[in-house]
Order: structure tokens, then sequence, then C-alpha cells
């Protein structure tokens, strides 16, 4: 990275609550087309009733370091971004695909105004001009999501990864996701 | 229980992901027939030792840049914006089989052209240079290619094994897909690209040799295709979770009765046993069986596509569970 930064998120499924403004936050800051999302909220509930118990978590794009979609795609509109975030250039996207296909996560999808390939940034435009949180986190009710620089040992995103247990998702897909979620 | 629920209703993502639909199978079997149809035209340039060959195997070479190029356009009408087609050609992406392929498929035209002037009957040649005579160079182009034969049937067997490979490493690498992600898929749709290839020229008035040499080729292709189906069946049923319960979408799942009807039983084990009854009684071979190789060559495509697209590493429950 030339940047030397490794921007994550870290999300708090503890304090989630599922209330989706963090999509509504993010469509509405990102002008995502209708009928689409960059992030959503997923629920697991396991158990045996009565004894259930329930995983709430906002998910997006996991900014893999190994992202397949950014080897995958045949023009490098799919590229490696500031801090590491996977981002896509729509200029050079030919809506081939090819990056839909091969995201385990399937975080990716065609906007329909432009044929282009549509997905989570992270905010950069905001990040990116200082600015330090990203919509998502902004409107965050519980405060249960969290931005920063994995490589500043000082940050948020670092001292909750240092004292609490998390996860990322489908971690034998081998991607290394750079999403964690806090149990 | 294990109960999951997701707001998440993405347009071709969801429920189950149809990013790629009708073209990209259309082309994939297009492509593998040029391959097919490249390689044996090469093959049987180098072959050719008397004049007997028959108008119709002297002229199905140029059939490649035409059909590769109806394969191209389904190609283009896939791409969501399809206005950036030229960006393929601005990079070279090596990590991207589509990249490889872009680039591959350019190579195909001056290969197969050349390659199949060459093969033309001379009075076709003479007609041809007559009529373009005002364009510059063809003249000294053709007595290029005409002293470069053997050569130019070599590029094009090495231009159509790269295209046949390609066409299956595309879907072979995303590992997000696991019933895709085996290395057989390369070979395996080489070896299929070529039985369409052989089959599409079995259609045409070719002569009792070349009909018996296709016929033949295609029971040993046919053969192969059998066995790669079988490793690639044998290699995702002892890999991961994912690649097993993958498998399942041919083995009890959606696309079982397609798969075993359309592919194995119709495209492969029928036409298999028709050449093979042919071969026993010393019958030329017919039409049928190749019309049904095209059949199984177009299904085993389509069904491979969209059952793909069915699997996923988050389709798997337990994967999902960490």
């Amino acid at each position: 990275m030339s940047d030397n930064k490794r921007y994550a998120m870290v999300i708090d499924t503890k304090t989630c609550v599922g209330c989706a403004a963090c999509v509504i936050g993010c469509k509405t800051e990102n002008g995502v087309a209708e009928g689409f999302a960059r992030d959503w909220i997923f629920t697991h509930t396991s158990g045996t009733f009565p004894d259930l118990q329930m995983t709430i978590r906002t998910e997006r794009c996991n900014h893999c370091v190994d992202a397949p979609c950014v080897t995958s795609c045949p023009t490098g509109a799919s590229h490696y971004g500031p801090g590491g975030t996977v981002q896509v250039n729509r200029d050079k996207c030919t809506g081939c695909k090819a990056c839909i296909a091969s995201c385990p996560y399937d975080a990716r999808f065609v906007d329909p105004r432009t044929g282009t390939v549509d997905k989570c940034t992270y905010c950069m435009h905001r990040i990116e001009n200082g600015i330090p949180t990203t919509a998502c986190q902004e409107v965050c009710p519980t405060e249960s999501i969290f931005f920063g620089d994995l490589n500043d040992p000082k940050s948020k995103v670092s001292e909750l990864l240092d004292t609490r247990e998390s996860y990322t998702l489908l971690p034998d897909a081998g991607t290394k996701p750079m999403h964690y979620f806090l149990r | 229980m294990d109960e999951f629920t997701s707001t998440r209703s993405n347009h071709l993502i969801d429920p189950v992901l149809h990013a790629w639909g009708t073209e990209v199978p259309i082309y994939l079997f297009l492509g593998g027939m040029v391959a097919g149809i490249m390689l044996l035209s090469g093959l049987m340039a180098l072959r050719r030792t008397d004049d007997r060959t028959s108008h119709a195997l002297s002229l199905l070479p140029w059939a490649s840049p035409f059909l590769i190029s109806l394969g191209m356009m389904f190609l283009w009408l896939d791409l969501e914006n399809g206005f950036n087609a030229i960006r393929f050609y601005f990079v070279f992406q090596p990590g991207s089989p589509m990249s490889w392929g872009s680039w591959i498929l350019l190579g195909i035209y001056p290969a197969s052209i050349l390659l199949a002037w060459t093969l033309s009957p001379a009075a076709f040649r003479e007609t041809w240079l007559r009529r373009l005579s005002s364009v510059p160079a063809l003249e000294s182009i053709s007595k290029w290619a005409m002293e470069r034969t053997p050569f130019l049937a070599m590029a094009n067997i090495v231009m159509g094994a790269a295209l046949g490979i390609y066409t299956g490493v595309l879907l072979g690498t995303m590992a997000a897909r696991p019933l895709w992600n085996s290395a057989i898929l390369g070979p395996l749709f080489l070896v299929s690209g070529v039985s369409t290839g052989a089959a599409f020229m079995l259609l045409y008035r070719l002569n009792d040799k070349e009909r018996v040499f296709l016929g033949r080729l295609d029971m040993g292709l046919i053969t192969t295709e059998l066995l790669l189906l079988a490793l690639w069946m044998i290699g995702l049923s002892t890999a991961g979770a994912a690649s097993r319960g993958a498998l399942g979408a041919i083995l009890g799942g959606p696309y079982t009765a397609a798969f075993w009807t359309l592919v194995v039983a119709l495209g492969l084990l029928t036409p298999l046993i028709g050449e093979w009854i042919e071969l026993k009684h010393g019958a030329i071979p017919g039409r049928l069986p190749a019309i049904l190789v095209l059949v199984g060559g177009l299904s085993l495509r389509w069904i491979l596509v969209y059952a793909g697209q069915f699997t996923s590493w988050a389709g798997n429950v337990t994967a999902a569970l960490h």
C-alpha cells in the first residue's frame, strides 16, 4: 500500500438492532439506484425454542486484501484504492460481470442507470476529504459501526479488534476480508 | 434450528445469482466450436497428402471467423456497458482469464482467415483475388500465406487449443462458484469444443474418408469428455464442504434432470453409441449423432453456467455459520 493505511470496518453485533438506518444512510449519501443496496441487514437465529439466540449484523463489500473481483476484472476497473480498499472505476467498467461472479459475498451489482458495477466504497469520497466517518457509521443510532486504519494501533478499530473477540465472513474463501464482526 | 434473513434483494444477485444469462453459454458454445474447427482444420491440413479433399472441407475453415464474430456479438450483448468494450484492449490483466480471452480472440482472426485462404480451392482464391484486386498488398499476403501452410496449420492448432481451454478456465478460476472451481473445466471445454467442431463439420458434404476420420475421432473425444466429467465430479465430491454442496446442484439438485438427460444421455452417450454402431457396421458417419453432439455441447455450457451461479460459499449453511 502506497499510503501505508489499512482501512477496515468493525461491526458490534452485540449492539446492532438491525434498524437499517445504515442502509438508508448509504443510499442517501451515495445515490444508490432504486431497488438496490450497497449494504444490508442479515440476521441469523439459532438454537431450539425457547432457547433461541439471534445475531444481527450489517453487511457490505468486505474490501478483501486478496480480492478476486480485482483479479478477475479484465480492464482494471476494479482496483485497490486508498488504504487497501477495493474500488471500481466506472469509466473503465464494461459491465462484463466477471467481478460479480467471482465475489463470494455477492456484494456487487450492476447499476441499471449506467450499466457499470456498483458496491460499497467505504465512503472514500468522505474519508479522502477529511470526513472521518462513513455515511452508514454516521447515521447508526446504536453506534455499532466503526471505521478506521488498522495500521494505526491507536485507532478505535485496532483497539476493538485487540480487546474483543471478532470474526470475518467466509474466512475459508481465502480473500482476507477487512470487514470484522464483534461477537 | 438455523434461520437466516437478509434485507438485500439486488436484481440478478438475489435470491440466486443470475449475472450471466443466455448470451454467455451461447458464446462459450460458439467459441468452443470455433476452437474445434481451427484445431481440426490445422490437423487435417498437416495430414493432407493428396488433392482428394472435398469442396466442403476446403471451405469449412472459413466458418471460424464468422462463427467467432457471432460469438463475440453475443458476448458484447452480455456486456451491461458495451460502449466500454474497447477497454478490454487498453490493458492486459494476467490474472483475469477474460483479459486473456479478449486478446486470444484477436489472434483468432488472422490465424483462421489465412489458413482458410490457403486451404480454399485454387479457383476460389483466383476469383477473390480478381474481385479484390484494388485491395493493396492482398496478393503479397496471399503469396506469403501460401508458402506457410504448415506454419498456419500449427498456429490454428495452438490458437484453437488456447481458445478452447480459456472458455473453461474462464469459469474454472471462479473460486466463489464452487461448481465451476475446477482445473478440469479447461480440458473439458476444450475436448467438448473439438467434439462440437467435428460435429459441425460433419453436417456438411464431406467425402467418406473425411467423415470416417471425423466420426472415429469424435468417438475418442466423447469418451474423453465422459472421463473428464467423471474426474470433475470426483474432484468436487472429495474436496471441501462448499464443493461437495455445489455438486449437489447436478446430483439431486435443480439441474440434475437437465444435466443427465441433455448432456450425458442425449449429448454424449447416444451419439457415442450411434457412432459405434456406424463403425461396427462399416457405415459412413451420418448427421444425426453430429446434431446430438451439438445439442449436448450447448446444453453442457448452458447448464454449467446456470448451475454454477446457483452455487456459492455462502449458500452452504455450514460455511456461513463459522
